[in-house]
């Protein structure tokens, strides 16, 4: 494991992407097979099944190093990881060792069955034969949770320069369907397996924010505009005669989803469309908290069903007949989407916004927040179905996000690379004399400020509870979100959607924040408008 | 006043040495303090860190070293007495004198002793011998002043050979791949440990204030390896083969982004942790400190034998109550000590 160690310490002590792909093009040239493998599996989100649970490495570790519990927790606090807490915590290794991997990996994965007593003396002598850094590694492998900084495009960029294998066709054969421990490392990137197994996805294509003015764009003709929708983006698939939902977390969410079934019935075989998972109401779309109650549930209820009806809005065609159609100009690829659809009215293709000149379009995009969307997608009728974000093909122009003035009324160390600063806020809006708690963000200050909000929190601290100050109520900022939903577990009866923090207002006092009142109000307006 | 509490029955001693004021640590029998942070009119100076010496006081006393260090960075008016290690000096009968505390070259531990009760104030210290500063001595003591910068569990540095070998070979690594070896590090202390540790290999060069520094630290007696200060003469292609060693403030500096490719590694013992490594952002980070770790910080209290512990700047409360549940009596104290230059990398656990 000495080698996918080295990997680890190296992927994390670049940032620039350059470092970190010959970091990896080097890995994969010198290492074994077996172990490549994992490294994809582990890499892409492929978690080996959790043999041994938290509570019982926290147990051990405690017991080793004869530390008082309330000291575990505070170091714990202060490195934010736990994997890497144990790493640090135990005393110097007794030995050396370097058995590959994968071995380790199934070693790990064969406790499943094993008594707790087995699985300490396991790991005990594990530990006893790593140094602190393939301890923290050995302690992820455990977890399986590998969030290191590495994307899924970054690995398979390491591997096309590897290989010199196309991109796409390595994507497919990564995101497809496969098992660390039934393929070989050759077959995976070759993708033997992807022909035989019908779900794999396209990966998504994805537009930029529009970053100049519209009308620089060119002909308004060139141009096919669309409701930006904010819903679950999602592919149906039908090969073979089965039915294959994706979204675009690359999860597969067929059954989450029964509504979209008929599509088994309604489209031919080799057919991928690309499109948006909503819930929707005589042709109305829904509110995403309304959506919301949809998602991830193993069991769906009656009411559920009622209450939140899915649709599916496609964009696009990926796949027709079999074939692949997405280096295919755009307006050929909506025209088969016209002829494909609809089915029902469930799944249907994605309203088009008519526009003659951008003067028009810019009055269209006003009733974006009445229809429930986030504003438009602007895309070129020439454009190809691209692998990822490209820039100048598509375009999202969303609507300005709502705003409030809020105070902070507590504090809290971040985790990752700022568990040792203050960094995650919670907000307040005045009702009456009172504050009452609206939200919690964590990003949008620079450094500097972080440092400084840091420094206020350390001197203003009230009241101490493990990790979280209550602070003075002083410092005012100005969050922005996208939505407002009824919320029945919040104080506030209501909850904001990705919010997050705009700026810090210095130039503002306590006395100018906003009120409970005002976004009640601003929960109304949007309730109206859905119901409209 | 010390109070100790003996199976229930209240014992107040008047005869502690030093307190705890708003000015700094005050001997009241000597009147004197040690690393006051407002002015006062004798400060008695552990070592020269910008966060235990300041400017405007009336007298300092310090080792020979460290007056060198302090003439150089503060100002070459300063009224300064010194005393090499060991040498006592008695002041309205508090003897004053001080022992190697291995944190910097010229550091040193305070010893007061009065009337048979010894008291000893830290400052900054470390355990393992750094090939440039006198080694720390443990004291025998009734009261012992502690630093508590890395006193959590999950700081134990590696010996200091594996990681020079380290930065050693990510140098060469460097060099080969066309890069330049920026090494962030503070002029006072990890400067010199730096260089004397590095020199050899690849030539070493340093920032106009850490030059500086050196000349009047080898001047004042302390040998140090070869170096060559920055200057602009010096061609981009030359530095590109040798390792740079650079103060925090040269950080973000449009000098480095000038230079070919740089390559900068972060010095400091904050790089244990990875999400402090990447908060610097830097190419590489080296958990190399002038503080004791973990196990430094227990050995050296428990060699003391102190029976009473004073812990400042850094985990204060919870190393505190730590060695209380061990067993010895310790309190955790709030100083302005803490921030050795400018820059802050430690949040003090200081709630009021
Ligand atoms: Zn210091
Ligand atoms: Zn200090």
């Amino acid at each position: 494991m000495k080698k996918f160690s080295r990997l680890i310490s190296k992927l994390e002590q670049s940032n620039k992407t350059n470092d970190k792909l010959s970091a990896l093009v080097d890995y994969f040239s010198e290492a074994d097979d077996a172990d490549k493998i994992w490294v994809i599996a582990l890499f892409t989100g492929k978690k080996p099944k959790r043999t041994i649970n938290t509570k019982l490495l926290k147990e051990w570790i405690i017991k080793i190093t004869g530390l008082p519990t309330w000291l575990f927790v505070e170091s714990y606090h202060n490195v934010g990881d736990l994997s890497e807490t144990i790493a640090l915590l135990l005393p110097p290794s007794t030995s050396e060792s370097d058995i590959p991997l994968h071995q380790w990996i199934l070693e790990l994965k064969g406790l499943v069955r094993s008594s707790d007593q087995e699985k300490k003396e396991f790991v005990l002598n594990a530990w006893q034969k790593l140094n602190t850094q393939e301890r923290f590694v050995f302690n992820k492998l455990i977890s399986g949770n590998f969030r290191i900084g590495i994307s899924t495009k970054n690995l398979i960029h390491a591997l096309a320069k590897l290989t010199g294998l196309d991109i796409n066709h390595i994507t497919h054969s990564i995101m497809g369907k496969w098992d660390p421990e039934q393929i070989t490392f050759t077959d995976l990137i070759n993708g033997s397996h992807v022909n035989t197994d019908s779900s794999w996805p396209y990966p998504f294509c994805l537009a930029h924010p529009i970053d100049v003015p519209v009308h620089e764009l060119g002909p308004p003709l060139d141009w096919q505009a669309e409701w930006k929708w904010d819903g679950i983006r999602g592919q149906i698939i039908k090969r073979n005669d089965e039915l294959f939902i994706w979204s675009r977390g690359e999860e597969l969410v067929t059954d989450q989803f029964p509504e979209l079934h008929i599509a088994l019935l309604g489209l031919p075989n080799g057919t991928v469309i690309d499109g948006e998972i909503l819930a929707v109401r005589d042709g109305e779309v829904l509110s995403f908290s309304t959506l919301q109650q949809r998602l991830n549930r193993k069991i769906i209820y009656k009411k559920q069903l009622e209450e939140a009806p899915i649709a599916f809005y496609a964009y696009d065609v990926l796949e027709f007949g079999g074939i692949d159609y997405r280096n295919e100009p755009l307006h050929t690829r909506r025209a088969i989407l016209e002829q494909l659809l609809p089915i029902e009215n469930i799944i249907l293709t994605a309203p088009i916004v008519l526009f003659d000149s951008w003067e028009e379009l810019v009055e269209e995009r006003k009733q974006s927040r009445e229809l429930n969307s986030e504003g438009i997608m602007l895309k070129h009728k020439d454009s190809l179905y691209h692998n990822g974000r490209k820039r100048g093909d598509w375009w999202k122009w969303k609507i300005e996000p709502f705003t409030i003035d809020v105070v902070m009324i507590y504090a809290q160390k971040g985790s990752g690379r700022r568990a040792n600063f203050f960094t995650d806020y919670t907000f307040a809006v005045r009702d009456g004399d009172q504050f009452i708690t609206i939200a919690k963000a964590y990003s949008g200050l620079t450094d500097k400020e972080i440092k400084e909000v840091n420094s206020f929190v350390v001197k203003n601290a009230i009241e101490k509870f493990g990790p979280v100050r209550t602070v003075k109520p002083e410092l005012v900022f100005e969050i922005a979100f996208e939505g407002i939903a009824v919320s029945k577990r919040h104080k506030a009866g209501l909850a904001l959607r990705f919010p997050r923090i705009v700026r810090w207002r210095r130039d503002k006092k306590v006395a100018d924040i906003n009120t409970l009142e005002d976004l009640q109000m601003l929960l109304q307006s949007t309730l109206r408008a859905s119901e409209r | 006043m010390r109070c100790k509490l003996i199976t229930g029955i209240l014992v107040i001693k008047n005869m502690a040495l030093i307190s705890f004021t708003n000015r700094g640590i005050y001997c009241k029998q000597g009147d004197f303090y040690i690393d006051p942070w407002l002015p006062v009119d004798y400060a008695v100076t552990t070592h020269g860190h910008a966060d235990h010496v300041r400017w405007g006081n009336k007298y300092y006393l310090c080792h020979h070293f460290t007056k060198a260090i302090i003439k150089c960075r503060i100002s070459a008016d300063l009224i300064v007495e010194s005393l090499e290690y060991g040498e006592t000096v008695v002041r309205n009968g508090v003897e004053i004198s001080f022992h190697p505390a291995g944190h910097v070259i010229g550091s040193a531990q305070v010893r007061l002793a009065y009337k048979g009760e010894i008291c000893v104030i830290s400052g900054d210290y470390k355990v393992e011998y750094d090939g440039v500063s006198t080694a720390f001595e443990p004291i025998k003591c009734h009261t012992f002043v502690s630093e508590s910068t890395f006193g959590l569990p999950t700081y134990n540095w590696l010996a200091q050979n594996i990681i020079f070998d380290d930065i050693k070979k990510w140098a060469i690594q460097n060099k080969e791949n066309h890069k330049t070896t920026v090494l962030i590090a503070y002029s006072l202390g990890k400067a010199q440990r730096l260089l004397q540790n590095l020199a050899g290999d690849l030539p070493i060069y340093v920032h106009n204030s850490i030059g500086r520094l050196n000349e009047a630290i080898e001047h004042a007696g302390v040998p140090l390896a070869a170096y060559q200060t920055i200057t602009p003469e010096l061609s981009k292609d030359e530095l590109q083969g040798g390792i740079l060693i650079v103060p925090p403030v040269m950080r973000d500096s449009k000098w480095i982004k000038s230079l070919q490719s740089a390559a900068v590694g972060v010095c400091s013992g904050w790089m244990q942790v990875r999400s402090h490594r990447r908060w610097q952002s830097a190419d590489a980070g080296f958990a190399l400190s002038d503080h004791a770790d973990w196990r430094g910080l227990i050995t050296a209290i428990k060699a003391t034998e102190a029976e009473q512990i004073y812990v400042t700047h850094g985990f204060t409360s919870v190393f505190a109550r730590y060695l209380s549940e061990q067993g010895i009596a310790a309190q955790a104290v709030a100083t302005q000590f803490g921030q050795e230059d400018d820059d802050v990398a430690a949040e003090k656990e200081v709630i009021i």
